[in-house]
This record gives C-alpha cells, sequence and structure tokens, in this order.
C-alpha cells in the first residue's frame, strides 16, 4: 500500500474535536454507502449522486458555521445535510420516497430542504444555487445580523454564466456568503482541464475583487483553517470569500456512471494515499487522541445510526395520494382542475 | 427494413446528415464520450472533436454561440440533454433564434436543430422531468418537433437538420430504449405532417410523442368492444397537421387529445379549440383533453404515476364519449 501524505499540519484543534471530525465524516461515509446499498436494492431510484470522497469539506467548514449561518448546495446534498445536523433518518426516508422524508418524498435524493438547520437545498439546475446563496447572504446583510451563507458549486456548475454575475454582484453589495467550490476534478464525465480555461477557479474571483485561496479538500484541518479565514472575512463585513476546495469523488457521477472516463488507478490511489477519514484516523491515532478500541466505538455508534436510518426509511408509509395538491401555493388549490 | 432502437435512429439521424453535409456539426455537454443517453456514440471518433464539440457546463453559451454559428451559414445541433437544462438558454433561443430572421428583415435565418428530451423518467423529480414543448409551440419563428418512433426520429432528425428555420426536437427520455422498424437507405419525414397511426370511425384522438403508445394500446382494447378509435400522431407541433385532424375529427365527430404535459394552457389546448371553431356542428360529444394535472412532478413512484396519463385513463376517456351517458 502506497504511503500516505497526511499534510505535516499540526492539528489546530483539539483532540475531541478531531475526534467529532472523524466521527462525523465517518457518517457521511457509511451513509452514503447505505444509500449505494438501498438504490441496488431498488428502493431508492432516480438520481442518487454520492459524496463518497469529499467528505471533509463539508464537515471541515461546518465546524467554523454558528447558530443560524446558512447552507445551500446542489444535487450532491447527502453530505451537506448530515453534516448541518439534519436527522440521517428523514434524509434516508427521502431517499426512499417516504412520508417521512425532508420533503415528503416529494423531492428526492436532489431536492431536500431544512428550515430548522437552515440548509437551503439541494438543486438539481447546474449554477442554479449560487445566485440564491447571493440572496440568502444579502437577507442576513439586510436584517443586520452577522450570519454567513455557506454556497456550494462544483468545478463544472463554476463555467455556468449566472456564477459570474453573482459574484460581481455579491462583491458590489459587500454580501457574507462564503462561496465553496467543490472541486473534485470531473463535472459527469469532463475532466476539469478539459471544460476550464484556468485551472485555478478561485482566481477567477479576482477579476471581482474578491478574495480567495485553494484548499486541501482531503484533510479536514486544512478545510477548517481556511474555512474560518473565509468566514470571519464576511462576519467582519467585508464581503464575499472564495474557496476552491480540491477533493475527489470516488464513486460515479451517480448511481448509474460506470465512470469509464478515469483509470481505476487513478481512484485507488487517492483512496490509498488521501482519503480524508483514514488521515483523521492517522492523527487521532499518532496523536494519541484516541485509541483503536475508541475508534472501534465510534464504529459501531455509526453503524446503528445508519443501521436505524435505512430501517427507518423502509419503514416509513408511502406519501399519500391527496399530498400531491399540497404545497404548490401559499393557499392550496382546488383538487382536478382539467384533468 | 430493420429493428432499430429509438436512441440509435436519433444518432444515425446525426451520423448521416453529417457524412451528407459538412456544414452540419453539432456541441453540448459530454458528447465526446457518447452523450449522457449515448445518442452520440463513436460520432466523435468518426468526425474529430470540432464537429462533435464538448463543451463546458454553460447552456446559455452553447445556445447563443450555436445561433451565431448558424447566422453565418453553418448547421449546428444543440444537445441540451434535459428540456430542464435548456431553461437556462432560452434568451438565447426565444430572444435571439426565433425572431433574427423577421426582426433582420429576412437577410439572414438561423438553420439550428436544439435537441431538447422531454418527459417523465423514472423518479427524475420535479427539474428532470419536464414537457415544456407548448412553450416553444407560443413563439413564433420556431418550429416544435416530438417524435414518438425509431423511424420517424431517424426522419424527423434528419429534415429538421435540413430545415431552414430554428427546430426545438424534443425526444422522449423514456422511449431511448423503444425498438422498432426503420426503412435502410435514406429516410425523411416531412414537417407538418401527421401520421394517422390507426384508423377508425367513432373517436379520433390526437397526440404525440410518448403518449402515442398507451394510445394504441387503449384503441386496441377498444377495438374489441366494437369502439373505432382512430389515433392521430402530430409529429411536429409546429406548423402541425391541422388539415389530418379536422379531417378525421370531421368524420369521427368526436375528440380527445392525449398529452404527458400539463393539460392546462397545453398544447392540446390549441388543437381542442381549433377543432372547436372549425368543427363546432358537426361535433357529437364535447371536446375532451387528458395530461398531467397542474403539479410539478414528484420523487416518489406513487406520486409521480398520478400525474401521468395510462391506457387505462384513455380508454375510460373514451368510453365516457362514445357510450351516451344516462343523466341522472
Ligand atoms: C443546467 C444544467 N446542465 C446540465 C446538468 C446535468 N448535470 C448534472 S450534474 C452535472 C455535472 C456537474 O459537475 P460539477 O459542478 O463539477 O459537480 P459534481 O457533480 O462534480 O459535484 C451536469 C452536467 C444540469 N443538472 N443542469
Ligand atoms: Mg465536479
Amino acid at each position: 500500500m502506497a504511503a500516505r501524505k497526511t499534510t505535516a499540519k499540526k492539528p489546530n484543534v483539539s483532540g475531541d474535536e478531531l475526534k467529532q471530525y472523524y466521527r462525523d465524516m465517518l457518517l457521511i461515509r457509511r451513509f452514503e454507502e447505505k444509500a449505494g446499498q438501498l438504490y441496488g436494492m431498488g428502493l431508492i431510484g432516480g438520481f442518487c449522486h454520492l459524496y463518497i470522497g469529499q467528505e471533509a469539506v463539508v464537515v471541515g467548514l461546518e465546524a467554523t458555521a454558528k447558530e443560524n449561518d446558512k447552507r445551500i448546495t446542489t444535487y450532491r446534498d447527502h453530505g451537506h445535510m448530515l453534516a448541518c445536523g439534519m436527522d440521517p433518518k428523514g434524509v434516508m426516508a427521502e431517499l426512499t420516497g417516504r412520508q417521512d422524508g425532508y420533503s415528503k418524498g416529494k423531492g428526492g435524493s436532489m431536492h431536500m430542504f431544512s428550515k430548522e438547520k437552515h440548509f437551503y437545498g439541494g438543486h438539481g439546475i447546474v449554477g442554479a444555487n449560487v445566485p440564491l446563496g447571493a440572496g440568502l447572504a444579502f437577507a442576513d446583510k439586510y436584517r443586520g445580523n452577522d450570519n454567513v451563507t455557506y454556497t456550494y458549486f462544483g468545478d463544472g456548475a463554476a463555467n455556468q454564466g449566472q456564477v459570474y454575475e453573482t459574484f460581481n454582484m455579491a462583491a458590489l453589495w459587500q454580501l457574507p456568503v462564503v462561496f465553496v467550490i467543490e472541486n473534485n476534478q470531473y463535472a459527469m464525465g469532463t475532466s476539469q482541464e478539459r471544460s476550464t480555461s484556468t485551472q485555478d477557479i478561485y482566481k477567477r474571483g479576482e477579476a471581482f475583487g474578491i478574495p480567495g485561496e485553494m484548499v486541501d479538500g482531503m484533510n479536514v484541518l486544512s478545510v477548517k483553517e481556511a474555512g474560518e479565514k473565509a468566514v470571519a472575512h464576511c462576519r467582519a463585513g467585508k464581503g464575499p470569500y472564495i474557496l476552491e476546495i480540491k477533493t475527489y469523488r470516488y464513486r460515479g457521477h451517480s448511481m448509474s456512471d460506470p465512470a469509464k472516463y478515469r483509470t481505476r488507478e487513478e481512484v485507488q490511489k487517492m483512496r490509498e494515499e488521501r482519503d480524508p477519514i483514514e488521515q483523521a484516523r492517522d492523527m487521532l491515532l499518532t496523536g494519541k487522541h484516541a485509541s483503536e478500541e475508541d475508534l472501534k466505538a465510534i464504529d459501531k455508534e455509526i453503524k446503528e445510526i445508519v443501521n436505524a436510518s435505512a430501517e427507518f426509511a423502509k419503514d416509513s408509509p408511502e406519501p399519500a395520494l391527496d399530498e400531491l395538491w399540497t404545497d404548490i401555493y401559499a393557499k392550496e388549490v382546488p383538487q382536478g382542475e382539467a384533468v | 427494413m430493420s429493428m432499430t432502437s429509438y436512441l440509435e435512429a436519433g444518432r444515425r439521424a446525426v451520423m448521416e446528415e453529417m457524412q451528407r453535409d459538412e456544414r452540419v456539426w453539432a456541441l453540448g455537454e459530454d458528447l465526446g464520450r457518447g452523450g449522457v443517453f449515448g445518442q452520440y456514440k463513436g460520432l466523435q471518433e468518426m468526425f474529430g472533436d470540432e464537429r462533435i464539440a464538448d463543451t463546458p457546463i454553460s447552456e446559455a453559451c452553447i445556445m447563443g454561440a450555436a445561433v451565431g454559428a448558424a447566422m453565418t451559414g453553418t448547421r449546428p445541433v444543440v444537445e441540451m440533454r434535459f428540456s430542464d437544462f435548456a431553461l437556462c438558454a432560452v434568451d438565447e433561443l426565444v430572444n435571439q433564434a426565433a425572431k433574427a430572421r423577421f426582426m433582420f428583415g429576412g437577410q439572414m435565418r438561423v438553420p439550428m436543430v436544439v435537441r431538447e428530451p422531454i418527459g417523465m423518467w423514472r423518479s427524475s423529480a420535479a427539474q428532470h422531468s419536464q414537457s415544456l414543448e407548448a412553450w416553444y409551440a407560443h413563439i413564433p419563428g420556431l418550429v416544435v418537433v416530438a417524435p414518438a418512433t425509431p423511424a420517424d426520429n431517424l426522419g424527423l432528425l434528419k429534415t429538421a437538420i435540413r430545415n431552414e428555420d430554428p427546430v426545438v426536437y424534443m425526444e422522449h427520455k423514456n422511449l431511448w430504449a423503444l425498438e422498432g422498424e426503420v426503412p435502410e437507405g435514406e429516410h425523411l419525414v416531412p414537417l407538418g405532417k401527421a401520421e394517422v397511426a390507426r384508423e377508425g370511425v367513432d373517436l379520433t384522438i390526437v397526440t404525440w410523442s410518448a403518449m402515442r403508445h398507451p394510445c394504441l394500446k387503449a384503441a386496441e382494447d377498444l377495438s374489441a368492444e366494437g369502439i373505432g378509435v382512430e389515433v392521430i400522431d402530430l409529429r411536429t407541433l409546429w406548423p402541425w397537421d391541422r388539415e389530418a385532424v379536422l379531417a378525421s375529427v370531421g368524420k369521427t365527430g368526436r375528440l380527445l387529445v392525449v398529452q404527458e404535459a400539463v393539460s392546462v394552457a397545453g398544447f392540446g389546448a390549441e388543437i381542442a379549440a381549433s377543432v372547436a371553431e372549425a368543427l363546432h356542428y358537426r361535433l357529437r360529444a364535447p371536446v375532451r383533453r387528458l395530461g398531467a394535472p397542474r403539479i410539478p412532478v414528484a420523487y416518489a413512484p406513487p406520486l409521480e404515476d398520478q400525474a401521468r396519463v395510462t391506457d387505462k385513463a384513455i380508454t375510460d376517456a373514451v368510453r365516457g364519449m362514445v357510450v351516451p351517458q344516462t343523466v341522472a
């Protein structure tokens, strides 16, 4: 096995915090593996985009958030929801299209929401969530609080025009928004080199006067450190900030993608040398913040949570048919018009 | 004739037209590896990466660049892969492509084909399931095509590529795997010509795209009950084959329009209104429409199914129109 390349960085966090990040990343990983299994069993359908490999991004950034901060992302949203504290049961039940899912079975994998956790959704149209993120930040600025909005999007989405309209307006209005580019190096089957004229996407912010930086997205501590800087900038009223977080997705774009556009070795190398969970594990053990037994106990706890979410998602009833007519307008419309 | 899938027929159409006319080229996301559904498989290897051009995820620019390239006389085929995504580029299509010929006094034209797959595809949810053909039928300057069979996908796409005006070409995602007889040699289907897919004397169903198939199934079932249903597949929504529809309804006296799209303000309303205007005194039953209720498409299968028009719903509707109702 190739040597793992842990960024030689002193943990800027306590042992307990590091343990928490490890746990949160593991929850996402195991949850996603379970979702993949349920998909294979036909219990989950449609589009299902797994987050495996990218766990350090959301966990590192959530560690910088405070109550009432907002987040908005794309269709690859399971990790974001778990990291901000949404209930794995509700997420899994949405994946199985059941009544107890976060969107009552109406949205599925790509479209969930939690008012309580200030999670403003999974959005299916690439790039569409970016202006919305600026709007969330606008509302906070308007209300005069110091909340920050984390607006996540991919390397592929970074080529949509509205991203740059948003950069300009967010800078013009000095909005408290952290633009998080999750650069997993592929947009479906298109590698970043094949779609992007200059490789450092964060540098595009310079044209708008938005500071930004490249971050190692496979190391949760690097992500957290960069996140803290970005968030402090936004909270201080200095306007938007860009974090381009270099990460990697281990699975195909979605469950139906065999990922033939890259080599097995490329994926294998990433898993062996850079895996965010293994890196955190190494740091915990070498720093003597946790013993093998402690980690086993965490594994067990996570397994139970994930299994319980799957059981819940299988047992939750399918949505009642009259749910079809709810949630379309503020005042429910009469049924049966022009059917 | 040979058995070919709807998907392969579309691929063959692009290939044949690119071989025939070097002004034809295609652009869109992931085309190099064959397109997300495989509709361009092998074409980049055949024609090179300038003629089968991979693009970044930039729909507005893809569409707009195609409009510009078409103005100079090349013939781009724009791949939008889901009609839902094409909404990011509607300005380029509706304000630019559709109006350029008229606005500029006929000095140039915009010969381009925009492929925008439509329709429900199991559990794709609200942003990946829409049938938006009526939006484009509403826009002067655009041609709108919605093929239902492999043979039509070949013949209509070839004709669309040769057409001198912008064509919104709406394949149905659920039909990709559908197999059917396709002619071997050159096969062109004219725009604006409907197909009478089945003859009958009691009632006319007008439909298009994937709904053709449940309509034919319903017609078959109803024939066992002695009800003769004529099924007209419009194939092209604009221009639509008024003559064929009026001739058929003139004969049967009954019209049912069946569409997958939301029924309210759908293209079926245009047909219903036209028939009512032209044939009011010859109608033996009120005109009816079947389509989706006015709701976004849901993810959960039981909810999604509520938005689907089934062959059972069609047979019920036909019976209700043909069998005299007793008024309570
Ligand atoms: C407007 C639009 N165009 C195309 C798509 C199809 N699509 C879905 S995800 C995706 C790739 C996006 O890649 P990236 O932004 O890098 O995010 P990742 O999937 O890697 O997380 C594409 C092209 C879409 N959903 N919306
Ligand atoms: Mg990506």
